[in-house]
């Protein structure tokens, strides 16, 4: 099966005085048509830049890709007829009302809001009552919605989404995705950035990136298996002390708060009774570990110190 | 065609849906019209006088009255020295000093011969400077009135006197108004050109929307020609407001015709746009982009032969006007509205201005890029 996205050894560093940071650092994968394939990683992890040069809006020092097997370089035309950029900040005409800035955007592509309406129905639709109002005027999630619309106006193949659910309240973040999946039902091929780990499972498969590097690819259950290490939930009366306590142990790879429990990540398999005998030792009261399941957050954290190793 | 006609549709949308947009555009070249021509006056007025007199004489007296009669001067100190007159001057509460020594009168009448002493407060270049030559030409006045008085005119003259009689051609009665609002109405036209066009263009890389544009198949030369012709636009309803200001208010008739004024508005105006183009793609910020405009405009303004002669500047300097748009179009007006002037006049200055367009408009097309 052909590719739709495929990257190769795409590298690009900015210079800043007289430093140099890698941006991207030999950056490779590739996406199946019709997949929903996220890249997650914190911010400054260099998923901006990758989706600039994939929207060609921006040059790579070196390295290929290609989209739906054209050329960014070459045939940057061609690939901006068939792609849809939603940037991570909102980049609409605030002083058009929505309508305007559809049927603007509709009409430099060639074509008409009528044309391709059964495309952004779904979506278009939960803000049709407001299509007068002006895109600057619209709430948070109202105005992603209409970014998508915008960026769907023309039938693209390819999708290209840049951090479309930071700064959306949890609930509009649920619906957004439920819109990606239905996205993807129309054959349509999404690449989507977040910094939120919790949203990795929503994806088909992830690319977990970090400082311009991808530590890892794959589906979220298989990311999810890979992870070898044993991993408890510890609580007790006194969390901060507890977490200064487990940090200073040898047996303890890695502790951070998460939720009610700080999630622990032993080093090689030790049980629970011998974590449990230590913090005994500690005198720490209203002692409970439980056995967590870890979070994609969790794999993340460990791969992240392995690379740092 | 079709992107082109939407790309206008949006523009001139978002350019009248902003209000202070609009105030900014049309009441700009009006307040500006109506209140800096009276400011524009080359004409010297009220020069502060102050007279050290020595002499206390009827004839000081005399003179003094004659000077004050004048209209230019305002006597703001009758004082008995020259320190007290200096002080005046320090505080600047006079322009101008004169000193009547004392035995003033004493002298003329005896000696037929009497000294006078001015001095200026050169701080303020062109009020010293005129302040003491109008101040020069009424003591003239006065010396004659006195030998009139005193000496008996010979029936012949014994020295051949030239007596000069001036005309002014083309402004006969040297109204500065019809001299001036000409030029302050390019002005106009090229604030309005240059810092619109630099500040909506850079609007749109702040916001973002340039990127969102810059996805779509929409080609460069449509996105550049969606922006200029807009202003291009705007910039000739500014001018066609000035002219009927300069009409109504200051009585101002063009003795050439209006065409020949639009027709070369209408390439102006394409050169200055250009030129906000060309600073729009190299700044990033609408603040940078209004410093830099504001800059070029001072430049533009004072080496544009507006307010002092070409002629009278440095050759370094004269060689910067040329390069400078405004000073061409300021000529064209002048010599349109003044003189009269057809199209066969005008054709360097057209040329001229047409090369500027062209090289500003390439310029901004070639760093233009649609990708960093």
């Amino acid at each position: 099966m052909m590719q739709s996205i495929s990257v190769q050894h795409i590298v690009k560093t900015y210079s800043e005085k007289k430093q140099t940071i890698k941006a991207l650092n030999d950056i490779s994968f590739e996406v199946s048509k019709g997949e929903l394939f996220g890249i997650i990683g914190p911010d400054g992890a260099g998923k901006t830049s990758l989706f600039r040069i994939l929207t060609t809006l921006l040059l790579a020092d070196s390295g290929t890709a290609t989209v739906e097997g054209l050329d960014v370089v070459k045939d940057l035309k061609a690939i901006r007829k068939i792609s849809g950029y939603m940037p991570g900040r909102f980049s609409l005409y605030q002083d058009l009302s929505v309508i305007e800035n559809l049927n603007f955007f509709a009409t430099i592509f060639n074509t008409t809001v009528d044309e391709n309406y059964d495309l952004i129905k779904d979506i278009y639709s939960q803000i049709e009552p407001f299509k007068h109002r002006r895109a600057g005027k619209l709430s948070g999630g109202m105005k992603q919605k209409l970014a998508l619309s915008c960026a769907l106006i023309h039938r693209p193949t390819v999708l290209f989404l840049d951090e479309p659910t930071t700064g959306v309240d949890a609930v509009s973040r649920k619906e957004f995705w439920e819109m990606l999946r239905r996205l993807k039902e129309q054959g349509i091929t999404i690449l989507v950035s977040t910094p939120y780990m919790d949203e990795a499972s929503m994806c088909d498969r992830v690319a977990l990136m970090q400082s311009g590097s991808i530590m890892t690819i794959n589906t979220p259950q298989g990311i999810v298996q890979s992870f070898k290490n044993a991993i408890f939930g510890v609580r007790a009366k006194n969390m901060l002390h507890l977490l200064n306590d487990l940090k200073s142990n040898e047996m303890v790879s890695q502790a951070y708060p998460s939720g009610i429990y700080h999630h622990v990540i032993m080093k090689n398999g030790e049980s629970k009774e011998e974590l449990s005998a230590y913090l005994q030792t500690k005198n720490h009261q209203q002692l409970e570990i439980i056995d967590s399941t870890p979070t994609i957050e969790d794999c993340f954290m460990n791969l992240m110190q392995e690379n740092n190793e | 065609m079709r992107t082109l006609k939407f790309l206008l549709q949006k523009e001139f949308r978002q350019i009248f849906r902003d209000k202070a947009n609009v105030r900014m555009i049309f009441m700009m070249p009006v307040i500006q019209l109506l209140i800096l021509p009276w400011a524009a006056d080359y004409e010297i007025k009220n020069i502060k006088l102050s007279v050290a007199d020595h002499d206390h004489s009827t004839y000081s007296r005399q003179l003094v009255s004659k000077i004050t009669s004048s209209g230019y001067f305002q006597l703001t100190g009758y004082k008995d020295s020259y320190e007290k007159s200096l002080e005046q001057i320090e505080d600047d509460e006079a322009d101008i000093i004169l000193e009547i020594p004392a035995s003033f009168e004493k002298t003329l009448i005896k000696e037929n011969e009497a000294k006078l002493f001015v001095a200026s407060n050169a701080i303020n270049g062109v009020k010293g400077s005129l302040g003491s030559a109008y101040l020069r030409s009424i003591l003239q006045d006065f010396n004659r009135e006195v030998r009139l008085e005193w000496i008996q005119m010979p029936k012949f003259n014994p020295q051949t006197q030239i007596e000069v009689t001036s005309s002014n051609w083309f402004n006969p009665s040297m109204n500065y108004k019809f001299f001036m609002v000409p030029g302050m109405l390019v002005l106009l036209l090229t604030m309005v050109g240059t810092n619109l066009t630099a500040i909506n263009i850079v609007k749109e890389k702040e916001i973002g929307t340039i990127e969102q544009i810059n996805v779509t198949p929409v080609k460069k030369y449509h996105f550049i020609i969606g922006k200029l012709i807009p202003f291009w636009v705007l910039g000739l309803i500014a001018m066609t407001m000035g002219l009927i200001i300069a009409f109504v208010i200051y009585g101002i008739l063009p003795l050439g015709s209006y065409l020949t004024i639009y027709g070369f508005a209408a390439v102006y105006l394409l050169a200055v746009l250009g030129l906000g183009l060309l600073i729009s793609t190299f700044v990033s910020t609408q603040q940078q982009a209004m410093l830099i405009s504001f800059f070029i405009m001072m430049i533009f303004v004072l080496l544009s032969g507006l307010y002092t002669s070409i002629d009278s500047m440095p050759v370094w300097a004269q060689w910067i006007t040329r390069f400078n748009p405004v000073t061409y179009f300021i000529e064209v007006m002048r010599m349109v509205v003044l003189k009269g002037s057809t199209f066969a006049d005008i054709k360097i200055h057209l040329l001229k201005i047409t090369g500027f367009a062209v090289a500003l408009n390439g310029l901004a097309i070639l760093s233009y890029r649609k990708r960093s």
